[in-house]
C-alpha cells in the first residue's frame, strides 16, 4: 500500500528525514515513534504529497507522491498534526465542503456527512461555527474530515492529542475498527498508544529509523538483572563470555554490583549465568529476568545517539 | 470545474463573512457617489463617464489589493493550505477558483453603480456604447489589478505586507505611462505607454473595445495567474 525507498528531505542545509525506507501493507496499523523533531509530520507530508522529498521516493496505493500526487490524494485521508480549518464556517457546513472537494457523490453526501459525525461524535456541536470550538472537538473534525470520502489509506498525525481521556479512548477504538479495512500510518508520542493500537512500529530518530519491527518482536528482548559481589571486572569479563549477550553493565550499592544483562536473541540463557556464578562463588541476592518494554527501547534509542547513555558494552 | 465551483463558493462565502468587506463595499459605494456626483453635476460633458470611471479605476487600483491580500497569504500562514492541498484539487483550480471570487466580488462592488446609469439615461443622453465600453474597461483593468494582487498573495504569509506590496506595483503600473509623456517620440515613449495600464484604460473609456487593449489586459491576467500557480507549486520543493 505504502512504499518508501530512500526517501530524504532536506530543509535548507538541515536534513530533516535522512533516507528513510519502508513499507506498510494493505490493511496494517503502522505507528510512528520519535521525538519532537524526529521528522515524523515531515514524512507524512510526503507521503500526502503536501511537500516532495529531495531524494528517494515514496509511493502510496500504488502511485507516486511525486508524479502522480492527484491519484495519490484521492486515495488518502490526512489528519495535519495542526488540524487547520476555515473558521469562519460552521461544522456541517465544512464537512459539505470537504466531501465534494473530495469527490463524494452528491446522492451518498448527506449520508457520509451523517456517518462521519455519529463516528467522530460531533453531532452535538455540527451547527457551531469551527472558530468557536474547544482543541478537543477541532481533533474531532478533522479525523471526520479525513475519513469523509471512505479513502483506503488514512494517514494521521498525532490523532489523540489534545483530547481527554474518555476521548481518547474512544478515538482509538475509532482507529482500531477503521483498520479493520483500512491500511492507517499514525504518528504519537504516547507509547502504550502504540502498544493498543498498532501491529508495527516505526522508531524515527533525527529522522533516520531507528528500529521498526513489530511489537511483540521489539519488546520481546530480554534482560537479566542480577545482584552479586565480587570483583566487578572479572564479573563483567566472564558475563560477557556468554553465548547471545549483548552488553553488561552495572551500578553498584555497598559491596553489591546491580548487573544488567542484555540479550541479542532471546534465548534462555538463566543457567548459564548462574553456573558462572557458582563457579566463581560469587555471593548473590537478587536473580530476574525483565521485559524490555517499549518504553526501555524509545529512551535507549533516543538516547544513544545523543550521546547520554550510560548503559553499553 | 466542479471543484472551481465549489472553491469559489467557499471563497466568496468568507468574503461575505468578513468585515472588512463590508468596510470596502461602504467605502466604494461612497467614493463612487461622490464621483459622479462632482463630474454629472459639476461639468459640461455630464454625458460621458470617461472621467468618472478614470476616478473609479484609481478607486479600485486602491482596493484591489485589499480584495485580494488574503486570497493566499491567510492559508499559508492560518495552515489550511495543508487540509487543501492534500485533497485532490489541482494548484489550477485554486488559483482560478479564488482569483474568479474575487472578481466576482469587485463586480458586486460595481453593480450599485449601474443606479447612477440608469440616473443618467433618465435625465441625461448618455452614449451608452461608451458607457458599457468603460464598464468593460473597468473589468478589464481590475482584473488585472486582481490577478496581480492574487500572485503577490501567494508570495507572503502577511496579509499587510501583500496589501503593501501589491498596491505600490500597481501604482508604478498607474503611472508608468504617465513617463511616456515626458519622452520624445519614438520607441521608447511607445513602449512606456504601451506597458503602463492608463492608455488602455482610457481607450475604453473612450467608448472604443480595441482588441489589443483587451489582447493587453488578458494576457497579463493570465501570466500573473500563471506565475501564482507557479509560486504555490514551489512550495512543494522548498
Ligand atoms: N518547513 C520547514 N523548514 C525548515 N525546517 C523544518 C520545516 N519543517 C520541519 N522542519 C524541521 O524538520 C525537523 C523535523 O520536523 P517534524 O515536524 O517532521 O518533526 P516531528 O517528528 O513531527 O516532531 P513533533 O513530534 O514535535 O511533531 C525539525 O527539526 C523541524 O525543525
Ligand atoms: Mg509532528
Amino acid at each position: 500500500m505504502i512504499q518508501v525507498e530512500g526517501l530524504s528531505k532536506k530543509f535548507g542545509d538541515f536534513t530533516a528525514v535522512d533516507n528513510i525506507s519502508f513499507r506498510v501493507d494493505s490493511g496494517e496499523i503502522v505507528g510512528f515513534l520519535g521525538p519532537n523533531g524526529a521528522g515524523k509530520t515531515t514524512t507524512m507530508r510526503i507521503l500526502s504529497s503536501y511537500i516532495a522529498p529531495t531524494s528517494g521516493k515514496a509511493s502510496v496505493g500504488g502511485f507516486d507522491v511525486v508524479r502522480n500526487s492527484l491519484e495519490v490524494r484521492k486515495r488518502i485521508g490526512y489528519m495535519p498534526e495542526s488540524i487547520p480549518f476555515y473558521t469562519e464556517m460552521r461544522v456541517k457546513e465544512y464537512l459539505s465542503f470537504r466531501a465534494k472537494l473530495k469527490g463524494v457523490a452528491r446522492k451518498e453526501r448527506r449520508n457520509r456527512i451523517a456517518f462521519v459525525s455519529e463516528r467522530c461524535r460531533i453531532k452535538e456541536f455540527e451547527n457551531k461555527i469551527i472558530g468557536h470550538l474547544s482543541k478537543g472537538q477541532r481533533q474531532r473534525v478533522g479525523l471526520a474530515d479525513a475519513i469523509i470520502h471512505n479513502p483506503p489509506i488514512l494517514i494521521l498525525d498525532e490523532p489523540t492529542i489534545g483530547l481527554d481521556p474518555h476521548q481518547i479512548k474512544q478515538t482509538r477504538e475509532l482507529i482500531k475498527e477503521l483498520g479493520k479495512d483500512h491500511t492507517v500510518i499514525l504518528s504519537t508520542h504516547i507509547l502504550p498508544e502504540v502498544g493498543m493500537l498498532c501491529n508495527r512500529v516505526i522508531i524515527i530518530h533525527q529522522g533516520r529509523i531507528a528500529a521498526m519491527d513489530t511489537l511483540s518482536n521489539l519488546v520481546k528482548e530480554q534482560r537479566i538483572k542480577v545482584e552479586i559481589q565480587g570483583p566487578i571486572s572479572d564479573i563483567e569479563n566472564t558475563l560477557k563470555q556468554i553465548e547471545n549477550v549483548k552488553s553488561v553493565s552495572y551500578t553498584t550499592d555497598n559491596l553489591w554490583n546491580i548487573i544488567t544483562i542484555e540479550l541479542s536473541e532471546v534465548r534462555d540463557i538463566r543457567e548459564q549465568v548462574y553456573q558462572k556464578i557458582m563457579e566463581n562463588r560469587w555471593i548473590i541476592r537478587e536473580f530476574k529476568t525483565e521485559r524490555t518494554t517499549l518504553e526501555d527501547i524509545f529512551i535507549k534509542i533516543t538516547a544513544r545517539e545523543e550521546g547520554t547513555s550510560s548503559a553499553g558494552a | 470545474m466542479s471543484n472551481i465551483i465549489t472553491l469559489a463558493r467557499r471563497e466568496l462565502a468568507a468574503y461575505f463573512l468578513s468585515p472588512l468587506a463590508y468596510v470596502i463595499l461602504t467605502a466604494f459605494i461612497f467614493f463612487c457617489g461622490y464621483f459622479f456626483r462632482l463630474y454629472l453635476l459639476g461639468t459640461a460633458d455630464a454625458n460621458s463617464l470617461r472621467y468618472v470611471l478614470e476616478l473609479i479605476g484609481f478607486t479600485s487600483l486602491i482596493i484591489s489589493p485589499m480584495i485580494t491580500m488574503r486570497l493566499l497569504a491567510e492559508e499559508k500562514k492560518s495552515g489550511t493550505l495543508e487540509t487543501l492541498m492534500t485533497a485532490p484539487v489541482t494548484e489550477v483550480q485554486v488559483v482560478i477558483a479564488k482569483y474568479i471570487s474575487a472578481l466576482i466580488f469587485f463586480i458586486a462592488l460595481i453593480i450599485p453603480t449601474v443606479a447612477y446609469v440608469i440616473l443618467l439615461l433618465k435625465w441625461g443622453n448618455p452614449d451608452m456604447g461608451a458607457v458599457i465600453s468603460g464598464y468593460t474597461g473597468l473589468l478589464c483593468l481590475t482584473g488585472v489589478f486582481l490577478s496581480i494582487g492574487i500572485f503577490v498573495s501567494s508570495l507572503t504569509t502577511n496579509q499587510i505586507v501583500a496589501v503593501v506590496l501589491t498596491f505600490l506595483l500597481l501604482l508604478i503600473g498607474w503611472v508608468i505611462g504617465y513617463a511616456g509623456d515626458f519622452l520624445q517620440e519614438g520607441v521608447w515613449k511607445e513602449f512606456f505607454k504601451y506597458i503602463g495600464f492608463f492608455d488602455h484604460y482610457d481607450a475604453f473609456r473612450k467608448g472604443l473595445i480595441d482588441s489589443r487593449d483587451v489582447v493587453y489586459c488578458l494576457s497579463l491576467i493570465v501570466f500573473f495567474l500563471f506565475l501564482t500557480v507557479r509560486a504555490m507549486e514551489a512550495r512543494r520543493w522548498r
